[in-house]
């Protein structure tokens, strides 16, 4: 493979009426290079992780693939991927993919499976679904899904008759946030979150951990915000990657935070730094949270968070100096305490008291393109759920609780016919979901279980049946339509023909549906067709959106910021927003946020933190040959004083034990390093890979999952706080040791 | 015209994306690499400091590998940059020894090589596959010698190092700090 | 603490986590081109001094030897290439900056020559030895005529063979262990005290043995008071030169240094030789031999331990 003489498209064949800017490289080459024959560069999204970066895939001679730039009119990446889109080819290329559709022979989770055609693995399914349906009715199947998948699948099984369908990257990520700001503003965040934080003056981050957490965008404008001066606050007990960038690093004592942001209410309070006109006019329940807050002095918080009361204080005066261009970031992946919906309400009242909510600098009004969906016959109205599993808990939910399926599919007393059916498409629950003993209990307790994937991982092993999917550079794929300043849609066309056996998940859902008798909701033959209809209904075309990858359209209405003094309609109870919840109250819940003391570490234990390393996604990119070469394991981050108790070298080898005894399966090496308190340690999820089909990721480094077998519900919605677990070093594999 | 790259410390965030990029870009074979990103952290808790620097060859103008390779396959092109004739090169390693940056790697295929600044690239007015990836655009690439090139801009205005002066390379890869 | 590590996992078993790109390969083909120069050197030198009757084995029988150290010596370094097939490179350029360069072309002089004059003398030796062709035998007839001239060509290029075997590695700046332009006369040095001691075992005449010996005493008191005198350089020089000096004073080459190369090949050779001047009864190759071991030694350590050392940024 030679790079320097690559085709590139004529640059008159791309961009109509200057929707696109010329991507440079096609500008600079394509005038030295005549265009050969046909495209060498297609479009594609993103799906290395769900910031969905817009990008085009770029061709050799020989037509091999040769990389992925991001496209230079994507307000998520403004023409530059992050290194795990960049590294994409590495998911094309590893050549530890699944390859065949694969049968269970013998005991489910013995990892024995023989190769079938793709009819028999749909013969298998369709029928088993068509049993369960006749004796337990359609609702006892569930739908697990992360990524583009998910729409096809999505489809096939509320066409069954179920509506029991869950993505991680609820309960176990952004779900308390989203409740609480819908609790406070009347609306959630989404994805991508409509932080302007391009403009802002002042950015507070606690625990989220951007430059790290590789969210582009997001990344981009908090560098660009650095450029142009932005004081940066950064709350976290590890001396993270913005902590370092930050002008206010504050090492809080984890679990605490709670503390912290009281006394910064009470502060801007106090000292009448609150945007007062914003206040009055948007707000209600100021009162009551003046009242609320009276006690939580700096100095009450400095005893809980071990932050001085000067810098308490200091902090709350730039934030409010800078308002309402200040931003006090949700984070995203918040279930941390169990307590996390009310703290993610202290932050957005934290917000609102700034008034940056809907302000340039704070959080805009983001527009997301409206995709038609193609007309199908109306779905059938289960008459179950997985919340018939709950005891009337958790009804602020939004959407459902991926532990709370898991629950449902385990036989209990309250439900008269537990799920029996999983499909899992594009989430490896063993890893992804906390109490794996508990995932694995309501997986053997399953008639069918699916998964749907790219790789042989730890979920792929439990499954009946195997259904590989070509990546996402070999398919065609929903459009995207992300929420942003200005709405945009991205397709995603296959570059190359799908590898081995895979095929797309629109082939299969509807190859399924056709074998159920369900052809009905997938009225087209292919996935071009039901593309080609929507993008015309768009003013639009396939053909066009081949050719351009992204198209944005006009703002319907100019309401990207509140206008100042304009009345606003927010979609809580009282049409305001809400400092002190009503929705909350009425719930039984605190209607404002309460400070509760979290347990700490015992002697000898260390509070596990874990968080993401730039070049990984969870646990999907642990066996990509381009991104294990950058970063091949994690390690184990201790603080030089606890090594030293222990007697730890640099690199040495060791086990982790947690509080109930759970022993790491595999070695980790520690890293000793000052960037962790002597209370914690901290580790990067998505390692210590167990499936032993992965032959780069296999036993490198160790699972946080593994380790995090206690969890902290939250009570509000169901979130399953995962940093409440503890562990202790092994420097031998105890045998026999406790192992799930 | 004298290239030269300035990093910002203040924004990189040690992604290592700019390592993805020259990877594909250069065909650099897995294994191995021409840039790589250093963190350095300073202090002790809770009192840090921590920089993160994004290194590759530093086209240095006084250099040893130029001086040492006995075939004159390590040799200086246009514009200052540093590069490695693979047909004239014997693999005799005097030259990685003698860079005091180890920006130098054997090929696979037994010559010597390094970071290019992108010649292929430069030559059709694009700029350094690292540099036009890097999601915080902490990178500025250009001419020295041109007042209005990104690089000379940014020096301009921002306090900056090198590595190892006193080696006395006269290194081309600017840090801002 | 401080903390400095590489977070794109550069694995580049070459350089990190130090420098070891170069291996035993390049210290044998050093040990064997010092050794070779001092062989020639005293060879040269004594033809020139006429010295003939008195310094048979070192003008005679020595540098019959040399071609092969030479031959090894370069097969050696050849190995150490790692884009071989392109060798032939060397030799399209002279670059005088290039120590590896002029290095190369110092060992294609001197190769013929030593060839020459180990042909010269090869029938003196071996009585009955016969050259396949008369016209070679012929040229040889020639080249004795010439010996004064081969004499001077032989010394000079030894003297800069033995040098450049420690210029080549001073010359990298990189390296602050080698830093020093000291390394050049002791690798000088210990090229022509292996060379006297390679003749002294050899030699079956004890005066000769006795005035190698003396030049030796010269060699290694010379030797030792330039290793003194490098690492008091290192110590009043930079940080980087004091760490590299460190790993000889209290670091991971402490040890094998002072035991293998001061003491038991220097020192302890030393003394022996003084107490076989004296006539004290010691087997006379045990000296020697110690010279010899204590010389591959001191290149080993110098080539491993340099790499280890490095600037600090
Ligand atoms: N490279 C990369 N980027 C990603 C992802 C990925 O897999 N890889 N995943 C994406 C997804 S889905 C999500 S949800 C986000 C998650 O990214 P974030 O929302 O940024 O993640 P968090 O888990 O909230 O933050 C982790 C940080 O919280 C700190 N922390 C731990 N305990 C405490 C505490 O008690 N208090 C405070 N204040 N801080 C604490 C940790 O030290 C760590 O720095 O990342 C996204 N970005
Ligand atoms: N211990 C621990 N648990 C966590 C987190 C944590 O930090 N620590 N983070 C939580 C958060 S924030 C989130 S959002 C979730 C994320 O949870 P998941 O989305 O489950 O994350 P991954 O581990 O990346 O699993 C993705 C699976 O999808 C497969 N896959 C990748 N691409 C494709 C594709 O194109 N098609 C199909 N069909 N499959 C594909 C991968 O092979 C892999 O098996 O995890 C949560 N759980
Ligand atoms: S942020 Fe990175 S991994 Fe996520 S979609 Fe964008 S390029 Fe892909
Ligand atoms: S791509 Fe940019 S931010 Fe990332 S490591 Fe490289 S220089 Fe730093
Ligand atoms: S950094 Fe190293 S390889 Fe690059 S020019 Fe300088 S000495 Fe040569
Ligand atoms: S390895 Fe190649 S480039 Fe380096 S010094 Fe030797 S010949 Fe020159
Ligand atoms: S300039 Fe080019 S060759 Fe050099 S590190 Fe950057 S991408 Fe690699
Ligand atoms: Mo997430």
């Amino acid at each position: 493979m030679v790079n320097s003489r690559r085709d590139f498209i004529k640059v008159s064949a791309i961009g109509t009426a200057g929707i696109m800017a010329i991507d440079p490289i096609t500008k600079a080459i394509g005038n030295t290079f005549a265009a050969k024959k046909g495209p060498v560069r297609t479009p594609t999204y993103c799906e290395i992780c769900f910031w969905k970066c817009a990008g085009w895939v770029y061709k050799d001679d020989e037509g091999n693939l040769n990389r992925i730039v991001g496209h230079e009119d994507d307000p998520s990446c403004n023409g530059r991927l992050c290194p795990r889109g960049s590294g994409g080819l590495g998911m094309y290329n590893d050549e530890d993919r699944l390859k065949f559709p694969m049968m269970r022979v013998g005991e489910r989770g013995k990892q024995t499976f023989k190769r079938v055609s793709w009819d028999e693995a749909f013969t298998y399914i369709a029928d088993k679904l068509e049993t369960l349906k006749k004796e337990h009715g359609p609702e006892c199947a569930a739908l697990f899904t992360h990524g583009s998948g998910g729409d096809y699948f999505g489809r096939l099984i509320k066409a069954y008759g179920s509506n029991n369908i869950t993505a991680p990257s609820y309960a176990q990520c952004r779900g308390p946030r989203e409740v609480a700001f819908i609790a406070t503003f009347g609306q959630g965040l989404d994805s991508p979150e409509p932080t302007d934080i391009r403009d802002c003056k002042c950015l507070v981050l606690i625990g989220s951990h951007i430059g790290e957490n590789m969210h582009n965008g997001q990344v981009q404008e908090m560098s660009d915000a650095i450029d142009k001066g932005a004081t940066i606050i950064t709350v976290d007990p590890r001396f993270s990657t913005a902590a370092s960038k930050s002008k206010y690093w504050l090492p809080i004592k984890p679990a605490t935070d709670m503390a912290l942001l009281l006394a910064w209410i009470h502060v801007i309070i106090n000292e009448e730094l609150y945007d007062k006109k914003y206040v009055e006019q948007y707000t209600t329940g100021f009162d009551q949270l003046k009242a609320h807050v009276a006690a939580n002095t700096p100095e009450w918080a400095y005893g809980i968070t071990t932050i001085e009361p000067n810098v308490i204080r200091e902090t709350a005066r730039t934030m409010a100096k800078e308002a309402p261009a200040t931003i006090v970031h949700p984070g995203r992946h918040v279930t941390w305490y169990g307590d996390d919906t009310q703290r993610l309400r202290a932050v957005a009242i934290l917000n609102a008291l700034l008034g940056s909510w809907g302000r340039r600098g704070g959080f805009y009004n983001p527009e997301k393109a409206k995709v038609p969906a193609i007309p199908t016959p109306e779905y059938p109205h289960p008459t179950r759920t997985w919340r018939d599993a709950m005891g009337g808990k958790y009804e602020l939910a939004d959407l459902a609780l991926a532990n709370g399926v898991c629950t449902a599919t385990i036989p209990n007393a309250q439900m008269d016919c537990h799920i029996r059916a999983w499909i899992v498409n594009g989430t490896n629950l063993i890893e992804t979901l906390p109490e794996r003993h508990k995932t694995i209990e309501a997986i053997q307790n399953l008639d069918l279980m699916v998964v749907v994937d790219t790789m042989p991982m730890e979920i792929t092993g439990w499954a009946d049946i195997i259904l590989p999917e070509c990546t996402y550079l070999e398919r065609y794929d929903s459009i995207r339509a992300s929420q942003y300043r200005e709405p945009t849609i991205a397709l995603r066309m296959p570059a190359v023909q799908p590898k081995y056996e895979t095929k797309p998940a629109w082939w299969m859902a509807k190859q399924l549906a056709d074998k159920m008798g369900l052809g009905a909701y997938f009225p087209y033959k292919t996935h071009e067709e039901e593309l080609d209809w929507q993008l015309k209904q768009m003013g639009t075309s396939l053909e066009e959106m081949q050719r351009v990858g992204l198209k944005k359209f006009e703002r319907h209405y100019d309401d990207l910021y509140f206008k100042e003094g304009e009345p606003q309609e927010f979609l809580t109870d009282s049409g305001k927003i809400e400092l002190y919840s009503n929705t909350f109250a009425s719930a039984g819940f605190d209607p404002l946020p309460v400070y509760t003391a979290h347990p700490q570490p015992e002697d000898g234990f260390y509070r596990l933190n874990y968080g993401r390393a730039p070049m990984h996604t969870f646990t999907r990119t642990a066996n990509n040959p381009v991104l294990t070469d950058i970063m091949d394991e994690n390690t184990v981050w201790v603080n030089p004083k606890v090594a030293k108790l222990w007697g730890f070298a640099n690199g040495q080898k060791v086990w982790l034990k947690n509080q109930d005894g759970v022993v790491s399966s595999f070695p980790i090496a520690v890293r000793i390093t000052e960037r962790i308190r002597w209370d914690s340690v901290f580790m990067v999820h998505g390692f210590g890979h167990a499936n032993k089909l992965l032959t780069r990721a296999y036993g490198r480094g160790a699972s946080d999952s593994e380790m995090i077998t206690h969890v902290d519900i939250d009570p509000i919605m169901g979130g399953t706080g995962m940093r409440g677990n503890f562990v202790t070093f092994l420097t031998e594999k105890a045998e026999g040791g406790a192992k799930v | 015209m004298r290239y030269a790259m300035a990093i910002d410390t203040k924004k990189c965030v040690g992604c290592s994306d700019c390592v993805v990029a020259c990877q594909a870009e250069n065909n650099v074979p897995i294994g191995f690499c021409r840039d790589w990103v250093v963190e350095v952290t300073d202090g002790t808790y809770p009192e840090l400091e921590l920089e993160n620097r994004s290194e590759r060859c530093n086209h240095c103008e006084n250099s040893p590998c130029v001086r040492c390779c006995p075939t004159g396959a390590s040799h200086y092109a246009e514009g200052g940059i540093v590069l490695v004739t693979e047909d004239k090169c014997i693999g005799c390693s005097a030259c990685i020894t003698s860079c005091p940056y180890d920006a130098r790697y054997v090929h696979p295929k037994g010559y010597v090589d390094k970071c290019t600044f992108c010649v292929q690239r430069l030559k059709n007015g694009l700029k350094p596959a690292c540099v036009s990836v890097c999601p915080t655009k902490c990178m500025y690439f250009g001419d020295l010698e041109d007042p209005n090139s990104d690089v000379s801009k940014v020096l301009k205005t921002r306090k900056h190092k090198t590595l190892i002066p006193e080696a006395g390379t006269k290194p081309h890869l600017y840090f801002l700090i | 603490m401080r903390e400095e590590i590489i977070v794109s996992g550069r694995m580049n078993e070459l350089i990190d986590p130090h420098l070891q790109v170069w291996n035993w390969e390049i210290p044998a083909y050093l040990f064997l081109g010092g050794l070779a120069a001092g062989i020639l050197f005293f060879a040269g030198l004594m033809t020139l001094q006429g010295k003939e009757k008195e310094f048979e084995t070192t003008i005679k029988r020595a540098p019959l030897f040399t071609p092969l150290m030479l031959g090894i010596g370069l097969l050696f370094l050849f190995l150490d290439l790692k884009h071989k097939l392109y060798f032939w490179q060397l030799y399209t350029t002279i670059k005088l900056e290039s120590p590896m360069s002029w290095g190369a072309w110092t060992l294609l002089i001197i190769m013929p020559v030593s060839v020459a004059w180990a042909g010269m003398y090869i029938k003196t030796i071996f009585s009955n030895f016969k050259w396949p062709y008369p016209n070679i035998a012929e040229a040889f007839e020639w080249i004795s005529k010439q010996k004064t001239i081969l004499a001077w060509i032989m010394v000079i290029t030894s003297v800069i063979l033995g040098i450049y075997t420690g210029i080549l590695l001073s010359a990298f700046n990189a390296r602050p262990l080698w830093n020093t332009s000291i390394l050049g006369p002791l690798f000088l040095t210990s090229g022509l005290s292996t060379g006297a001691a390679f003749i002294m075992i050899l030699s079956k005449d004890e005066h000769e043995r006795h005035a190698l010996a003396r030049i030796d005493l010269l060699l290694i008191a010379i030797e030792l008071f330039l290793i003194i005198h490098m690492f008091m350089g290192f110590r009043a020089s930079t940080q980087v030169q004091i760490e590299a000096a460190n790993m000889f004073l209290g670091g991971t080459y402490t040890a094998i240094f002072w035991t293998f190369v001061v003491v038991l090949g220097l020192v302890l050779p030393a003394a022996l030789e003084i107490m076989s001047l004296k006539k004290l009864k010691v087997p006379y190759y045990i000296a020697p031999a110690l010279v010899l071991m204590g010389g591959l030694i001191l290149r080993f350590i110098m080539v491993y331990a340099g790499q280890m050392s490095r600037w600090l940024y």
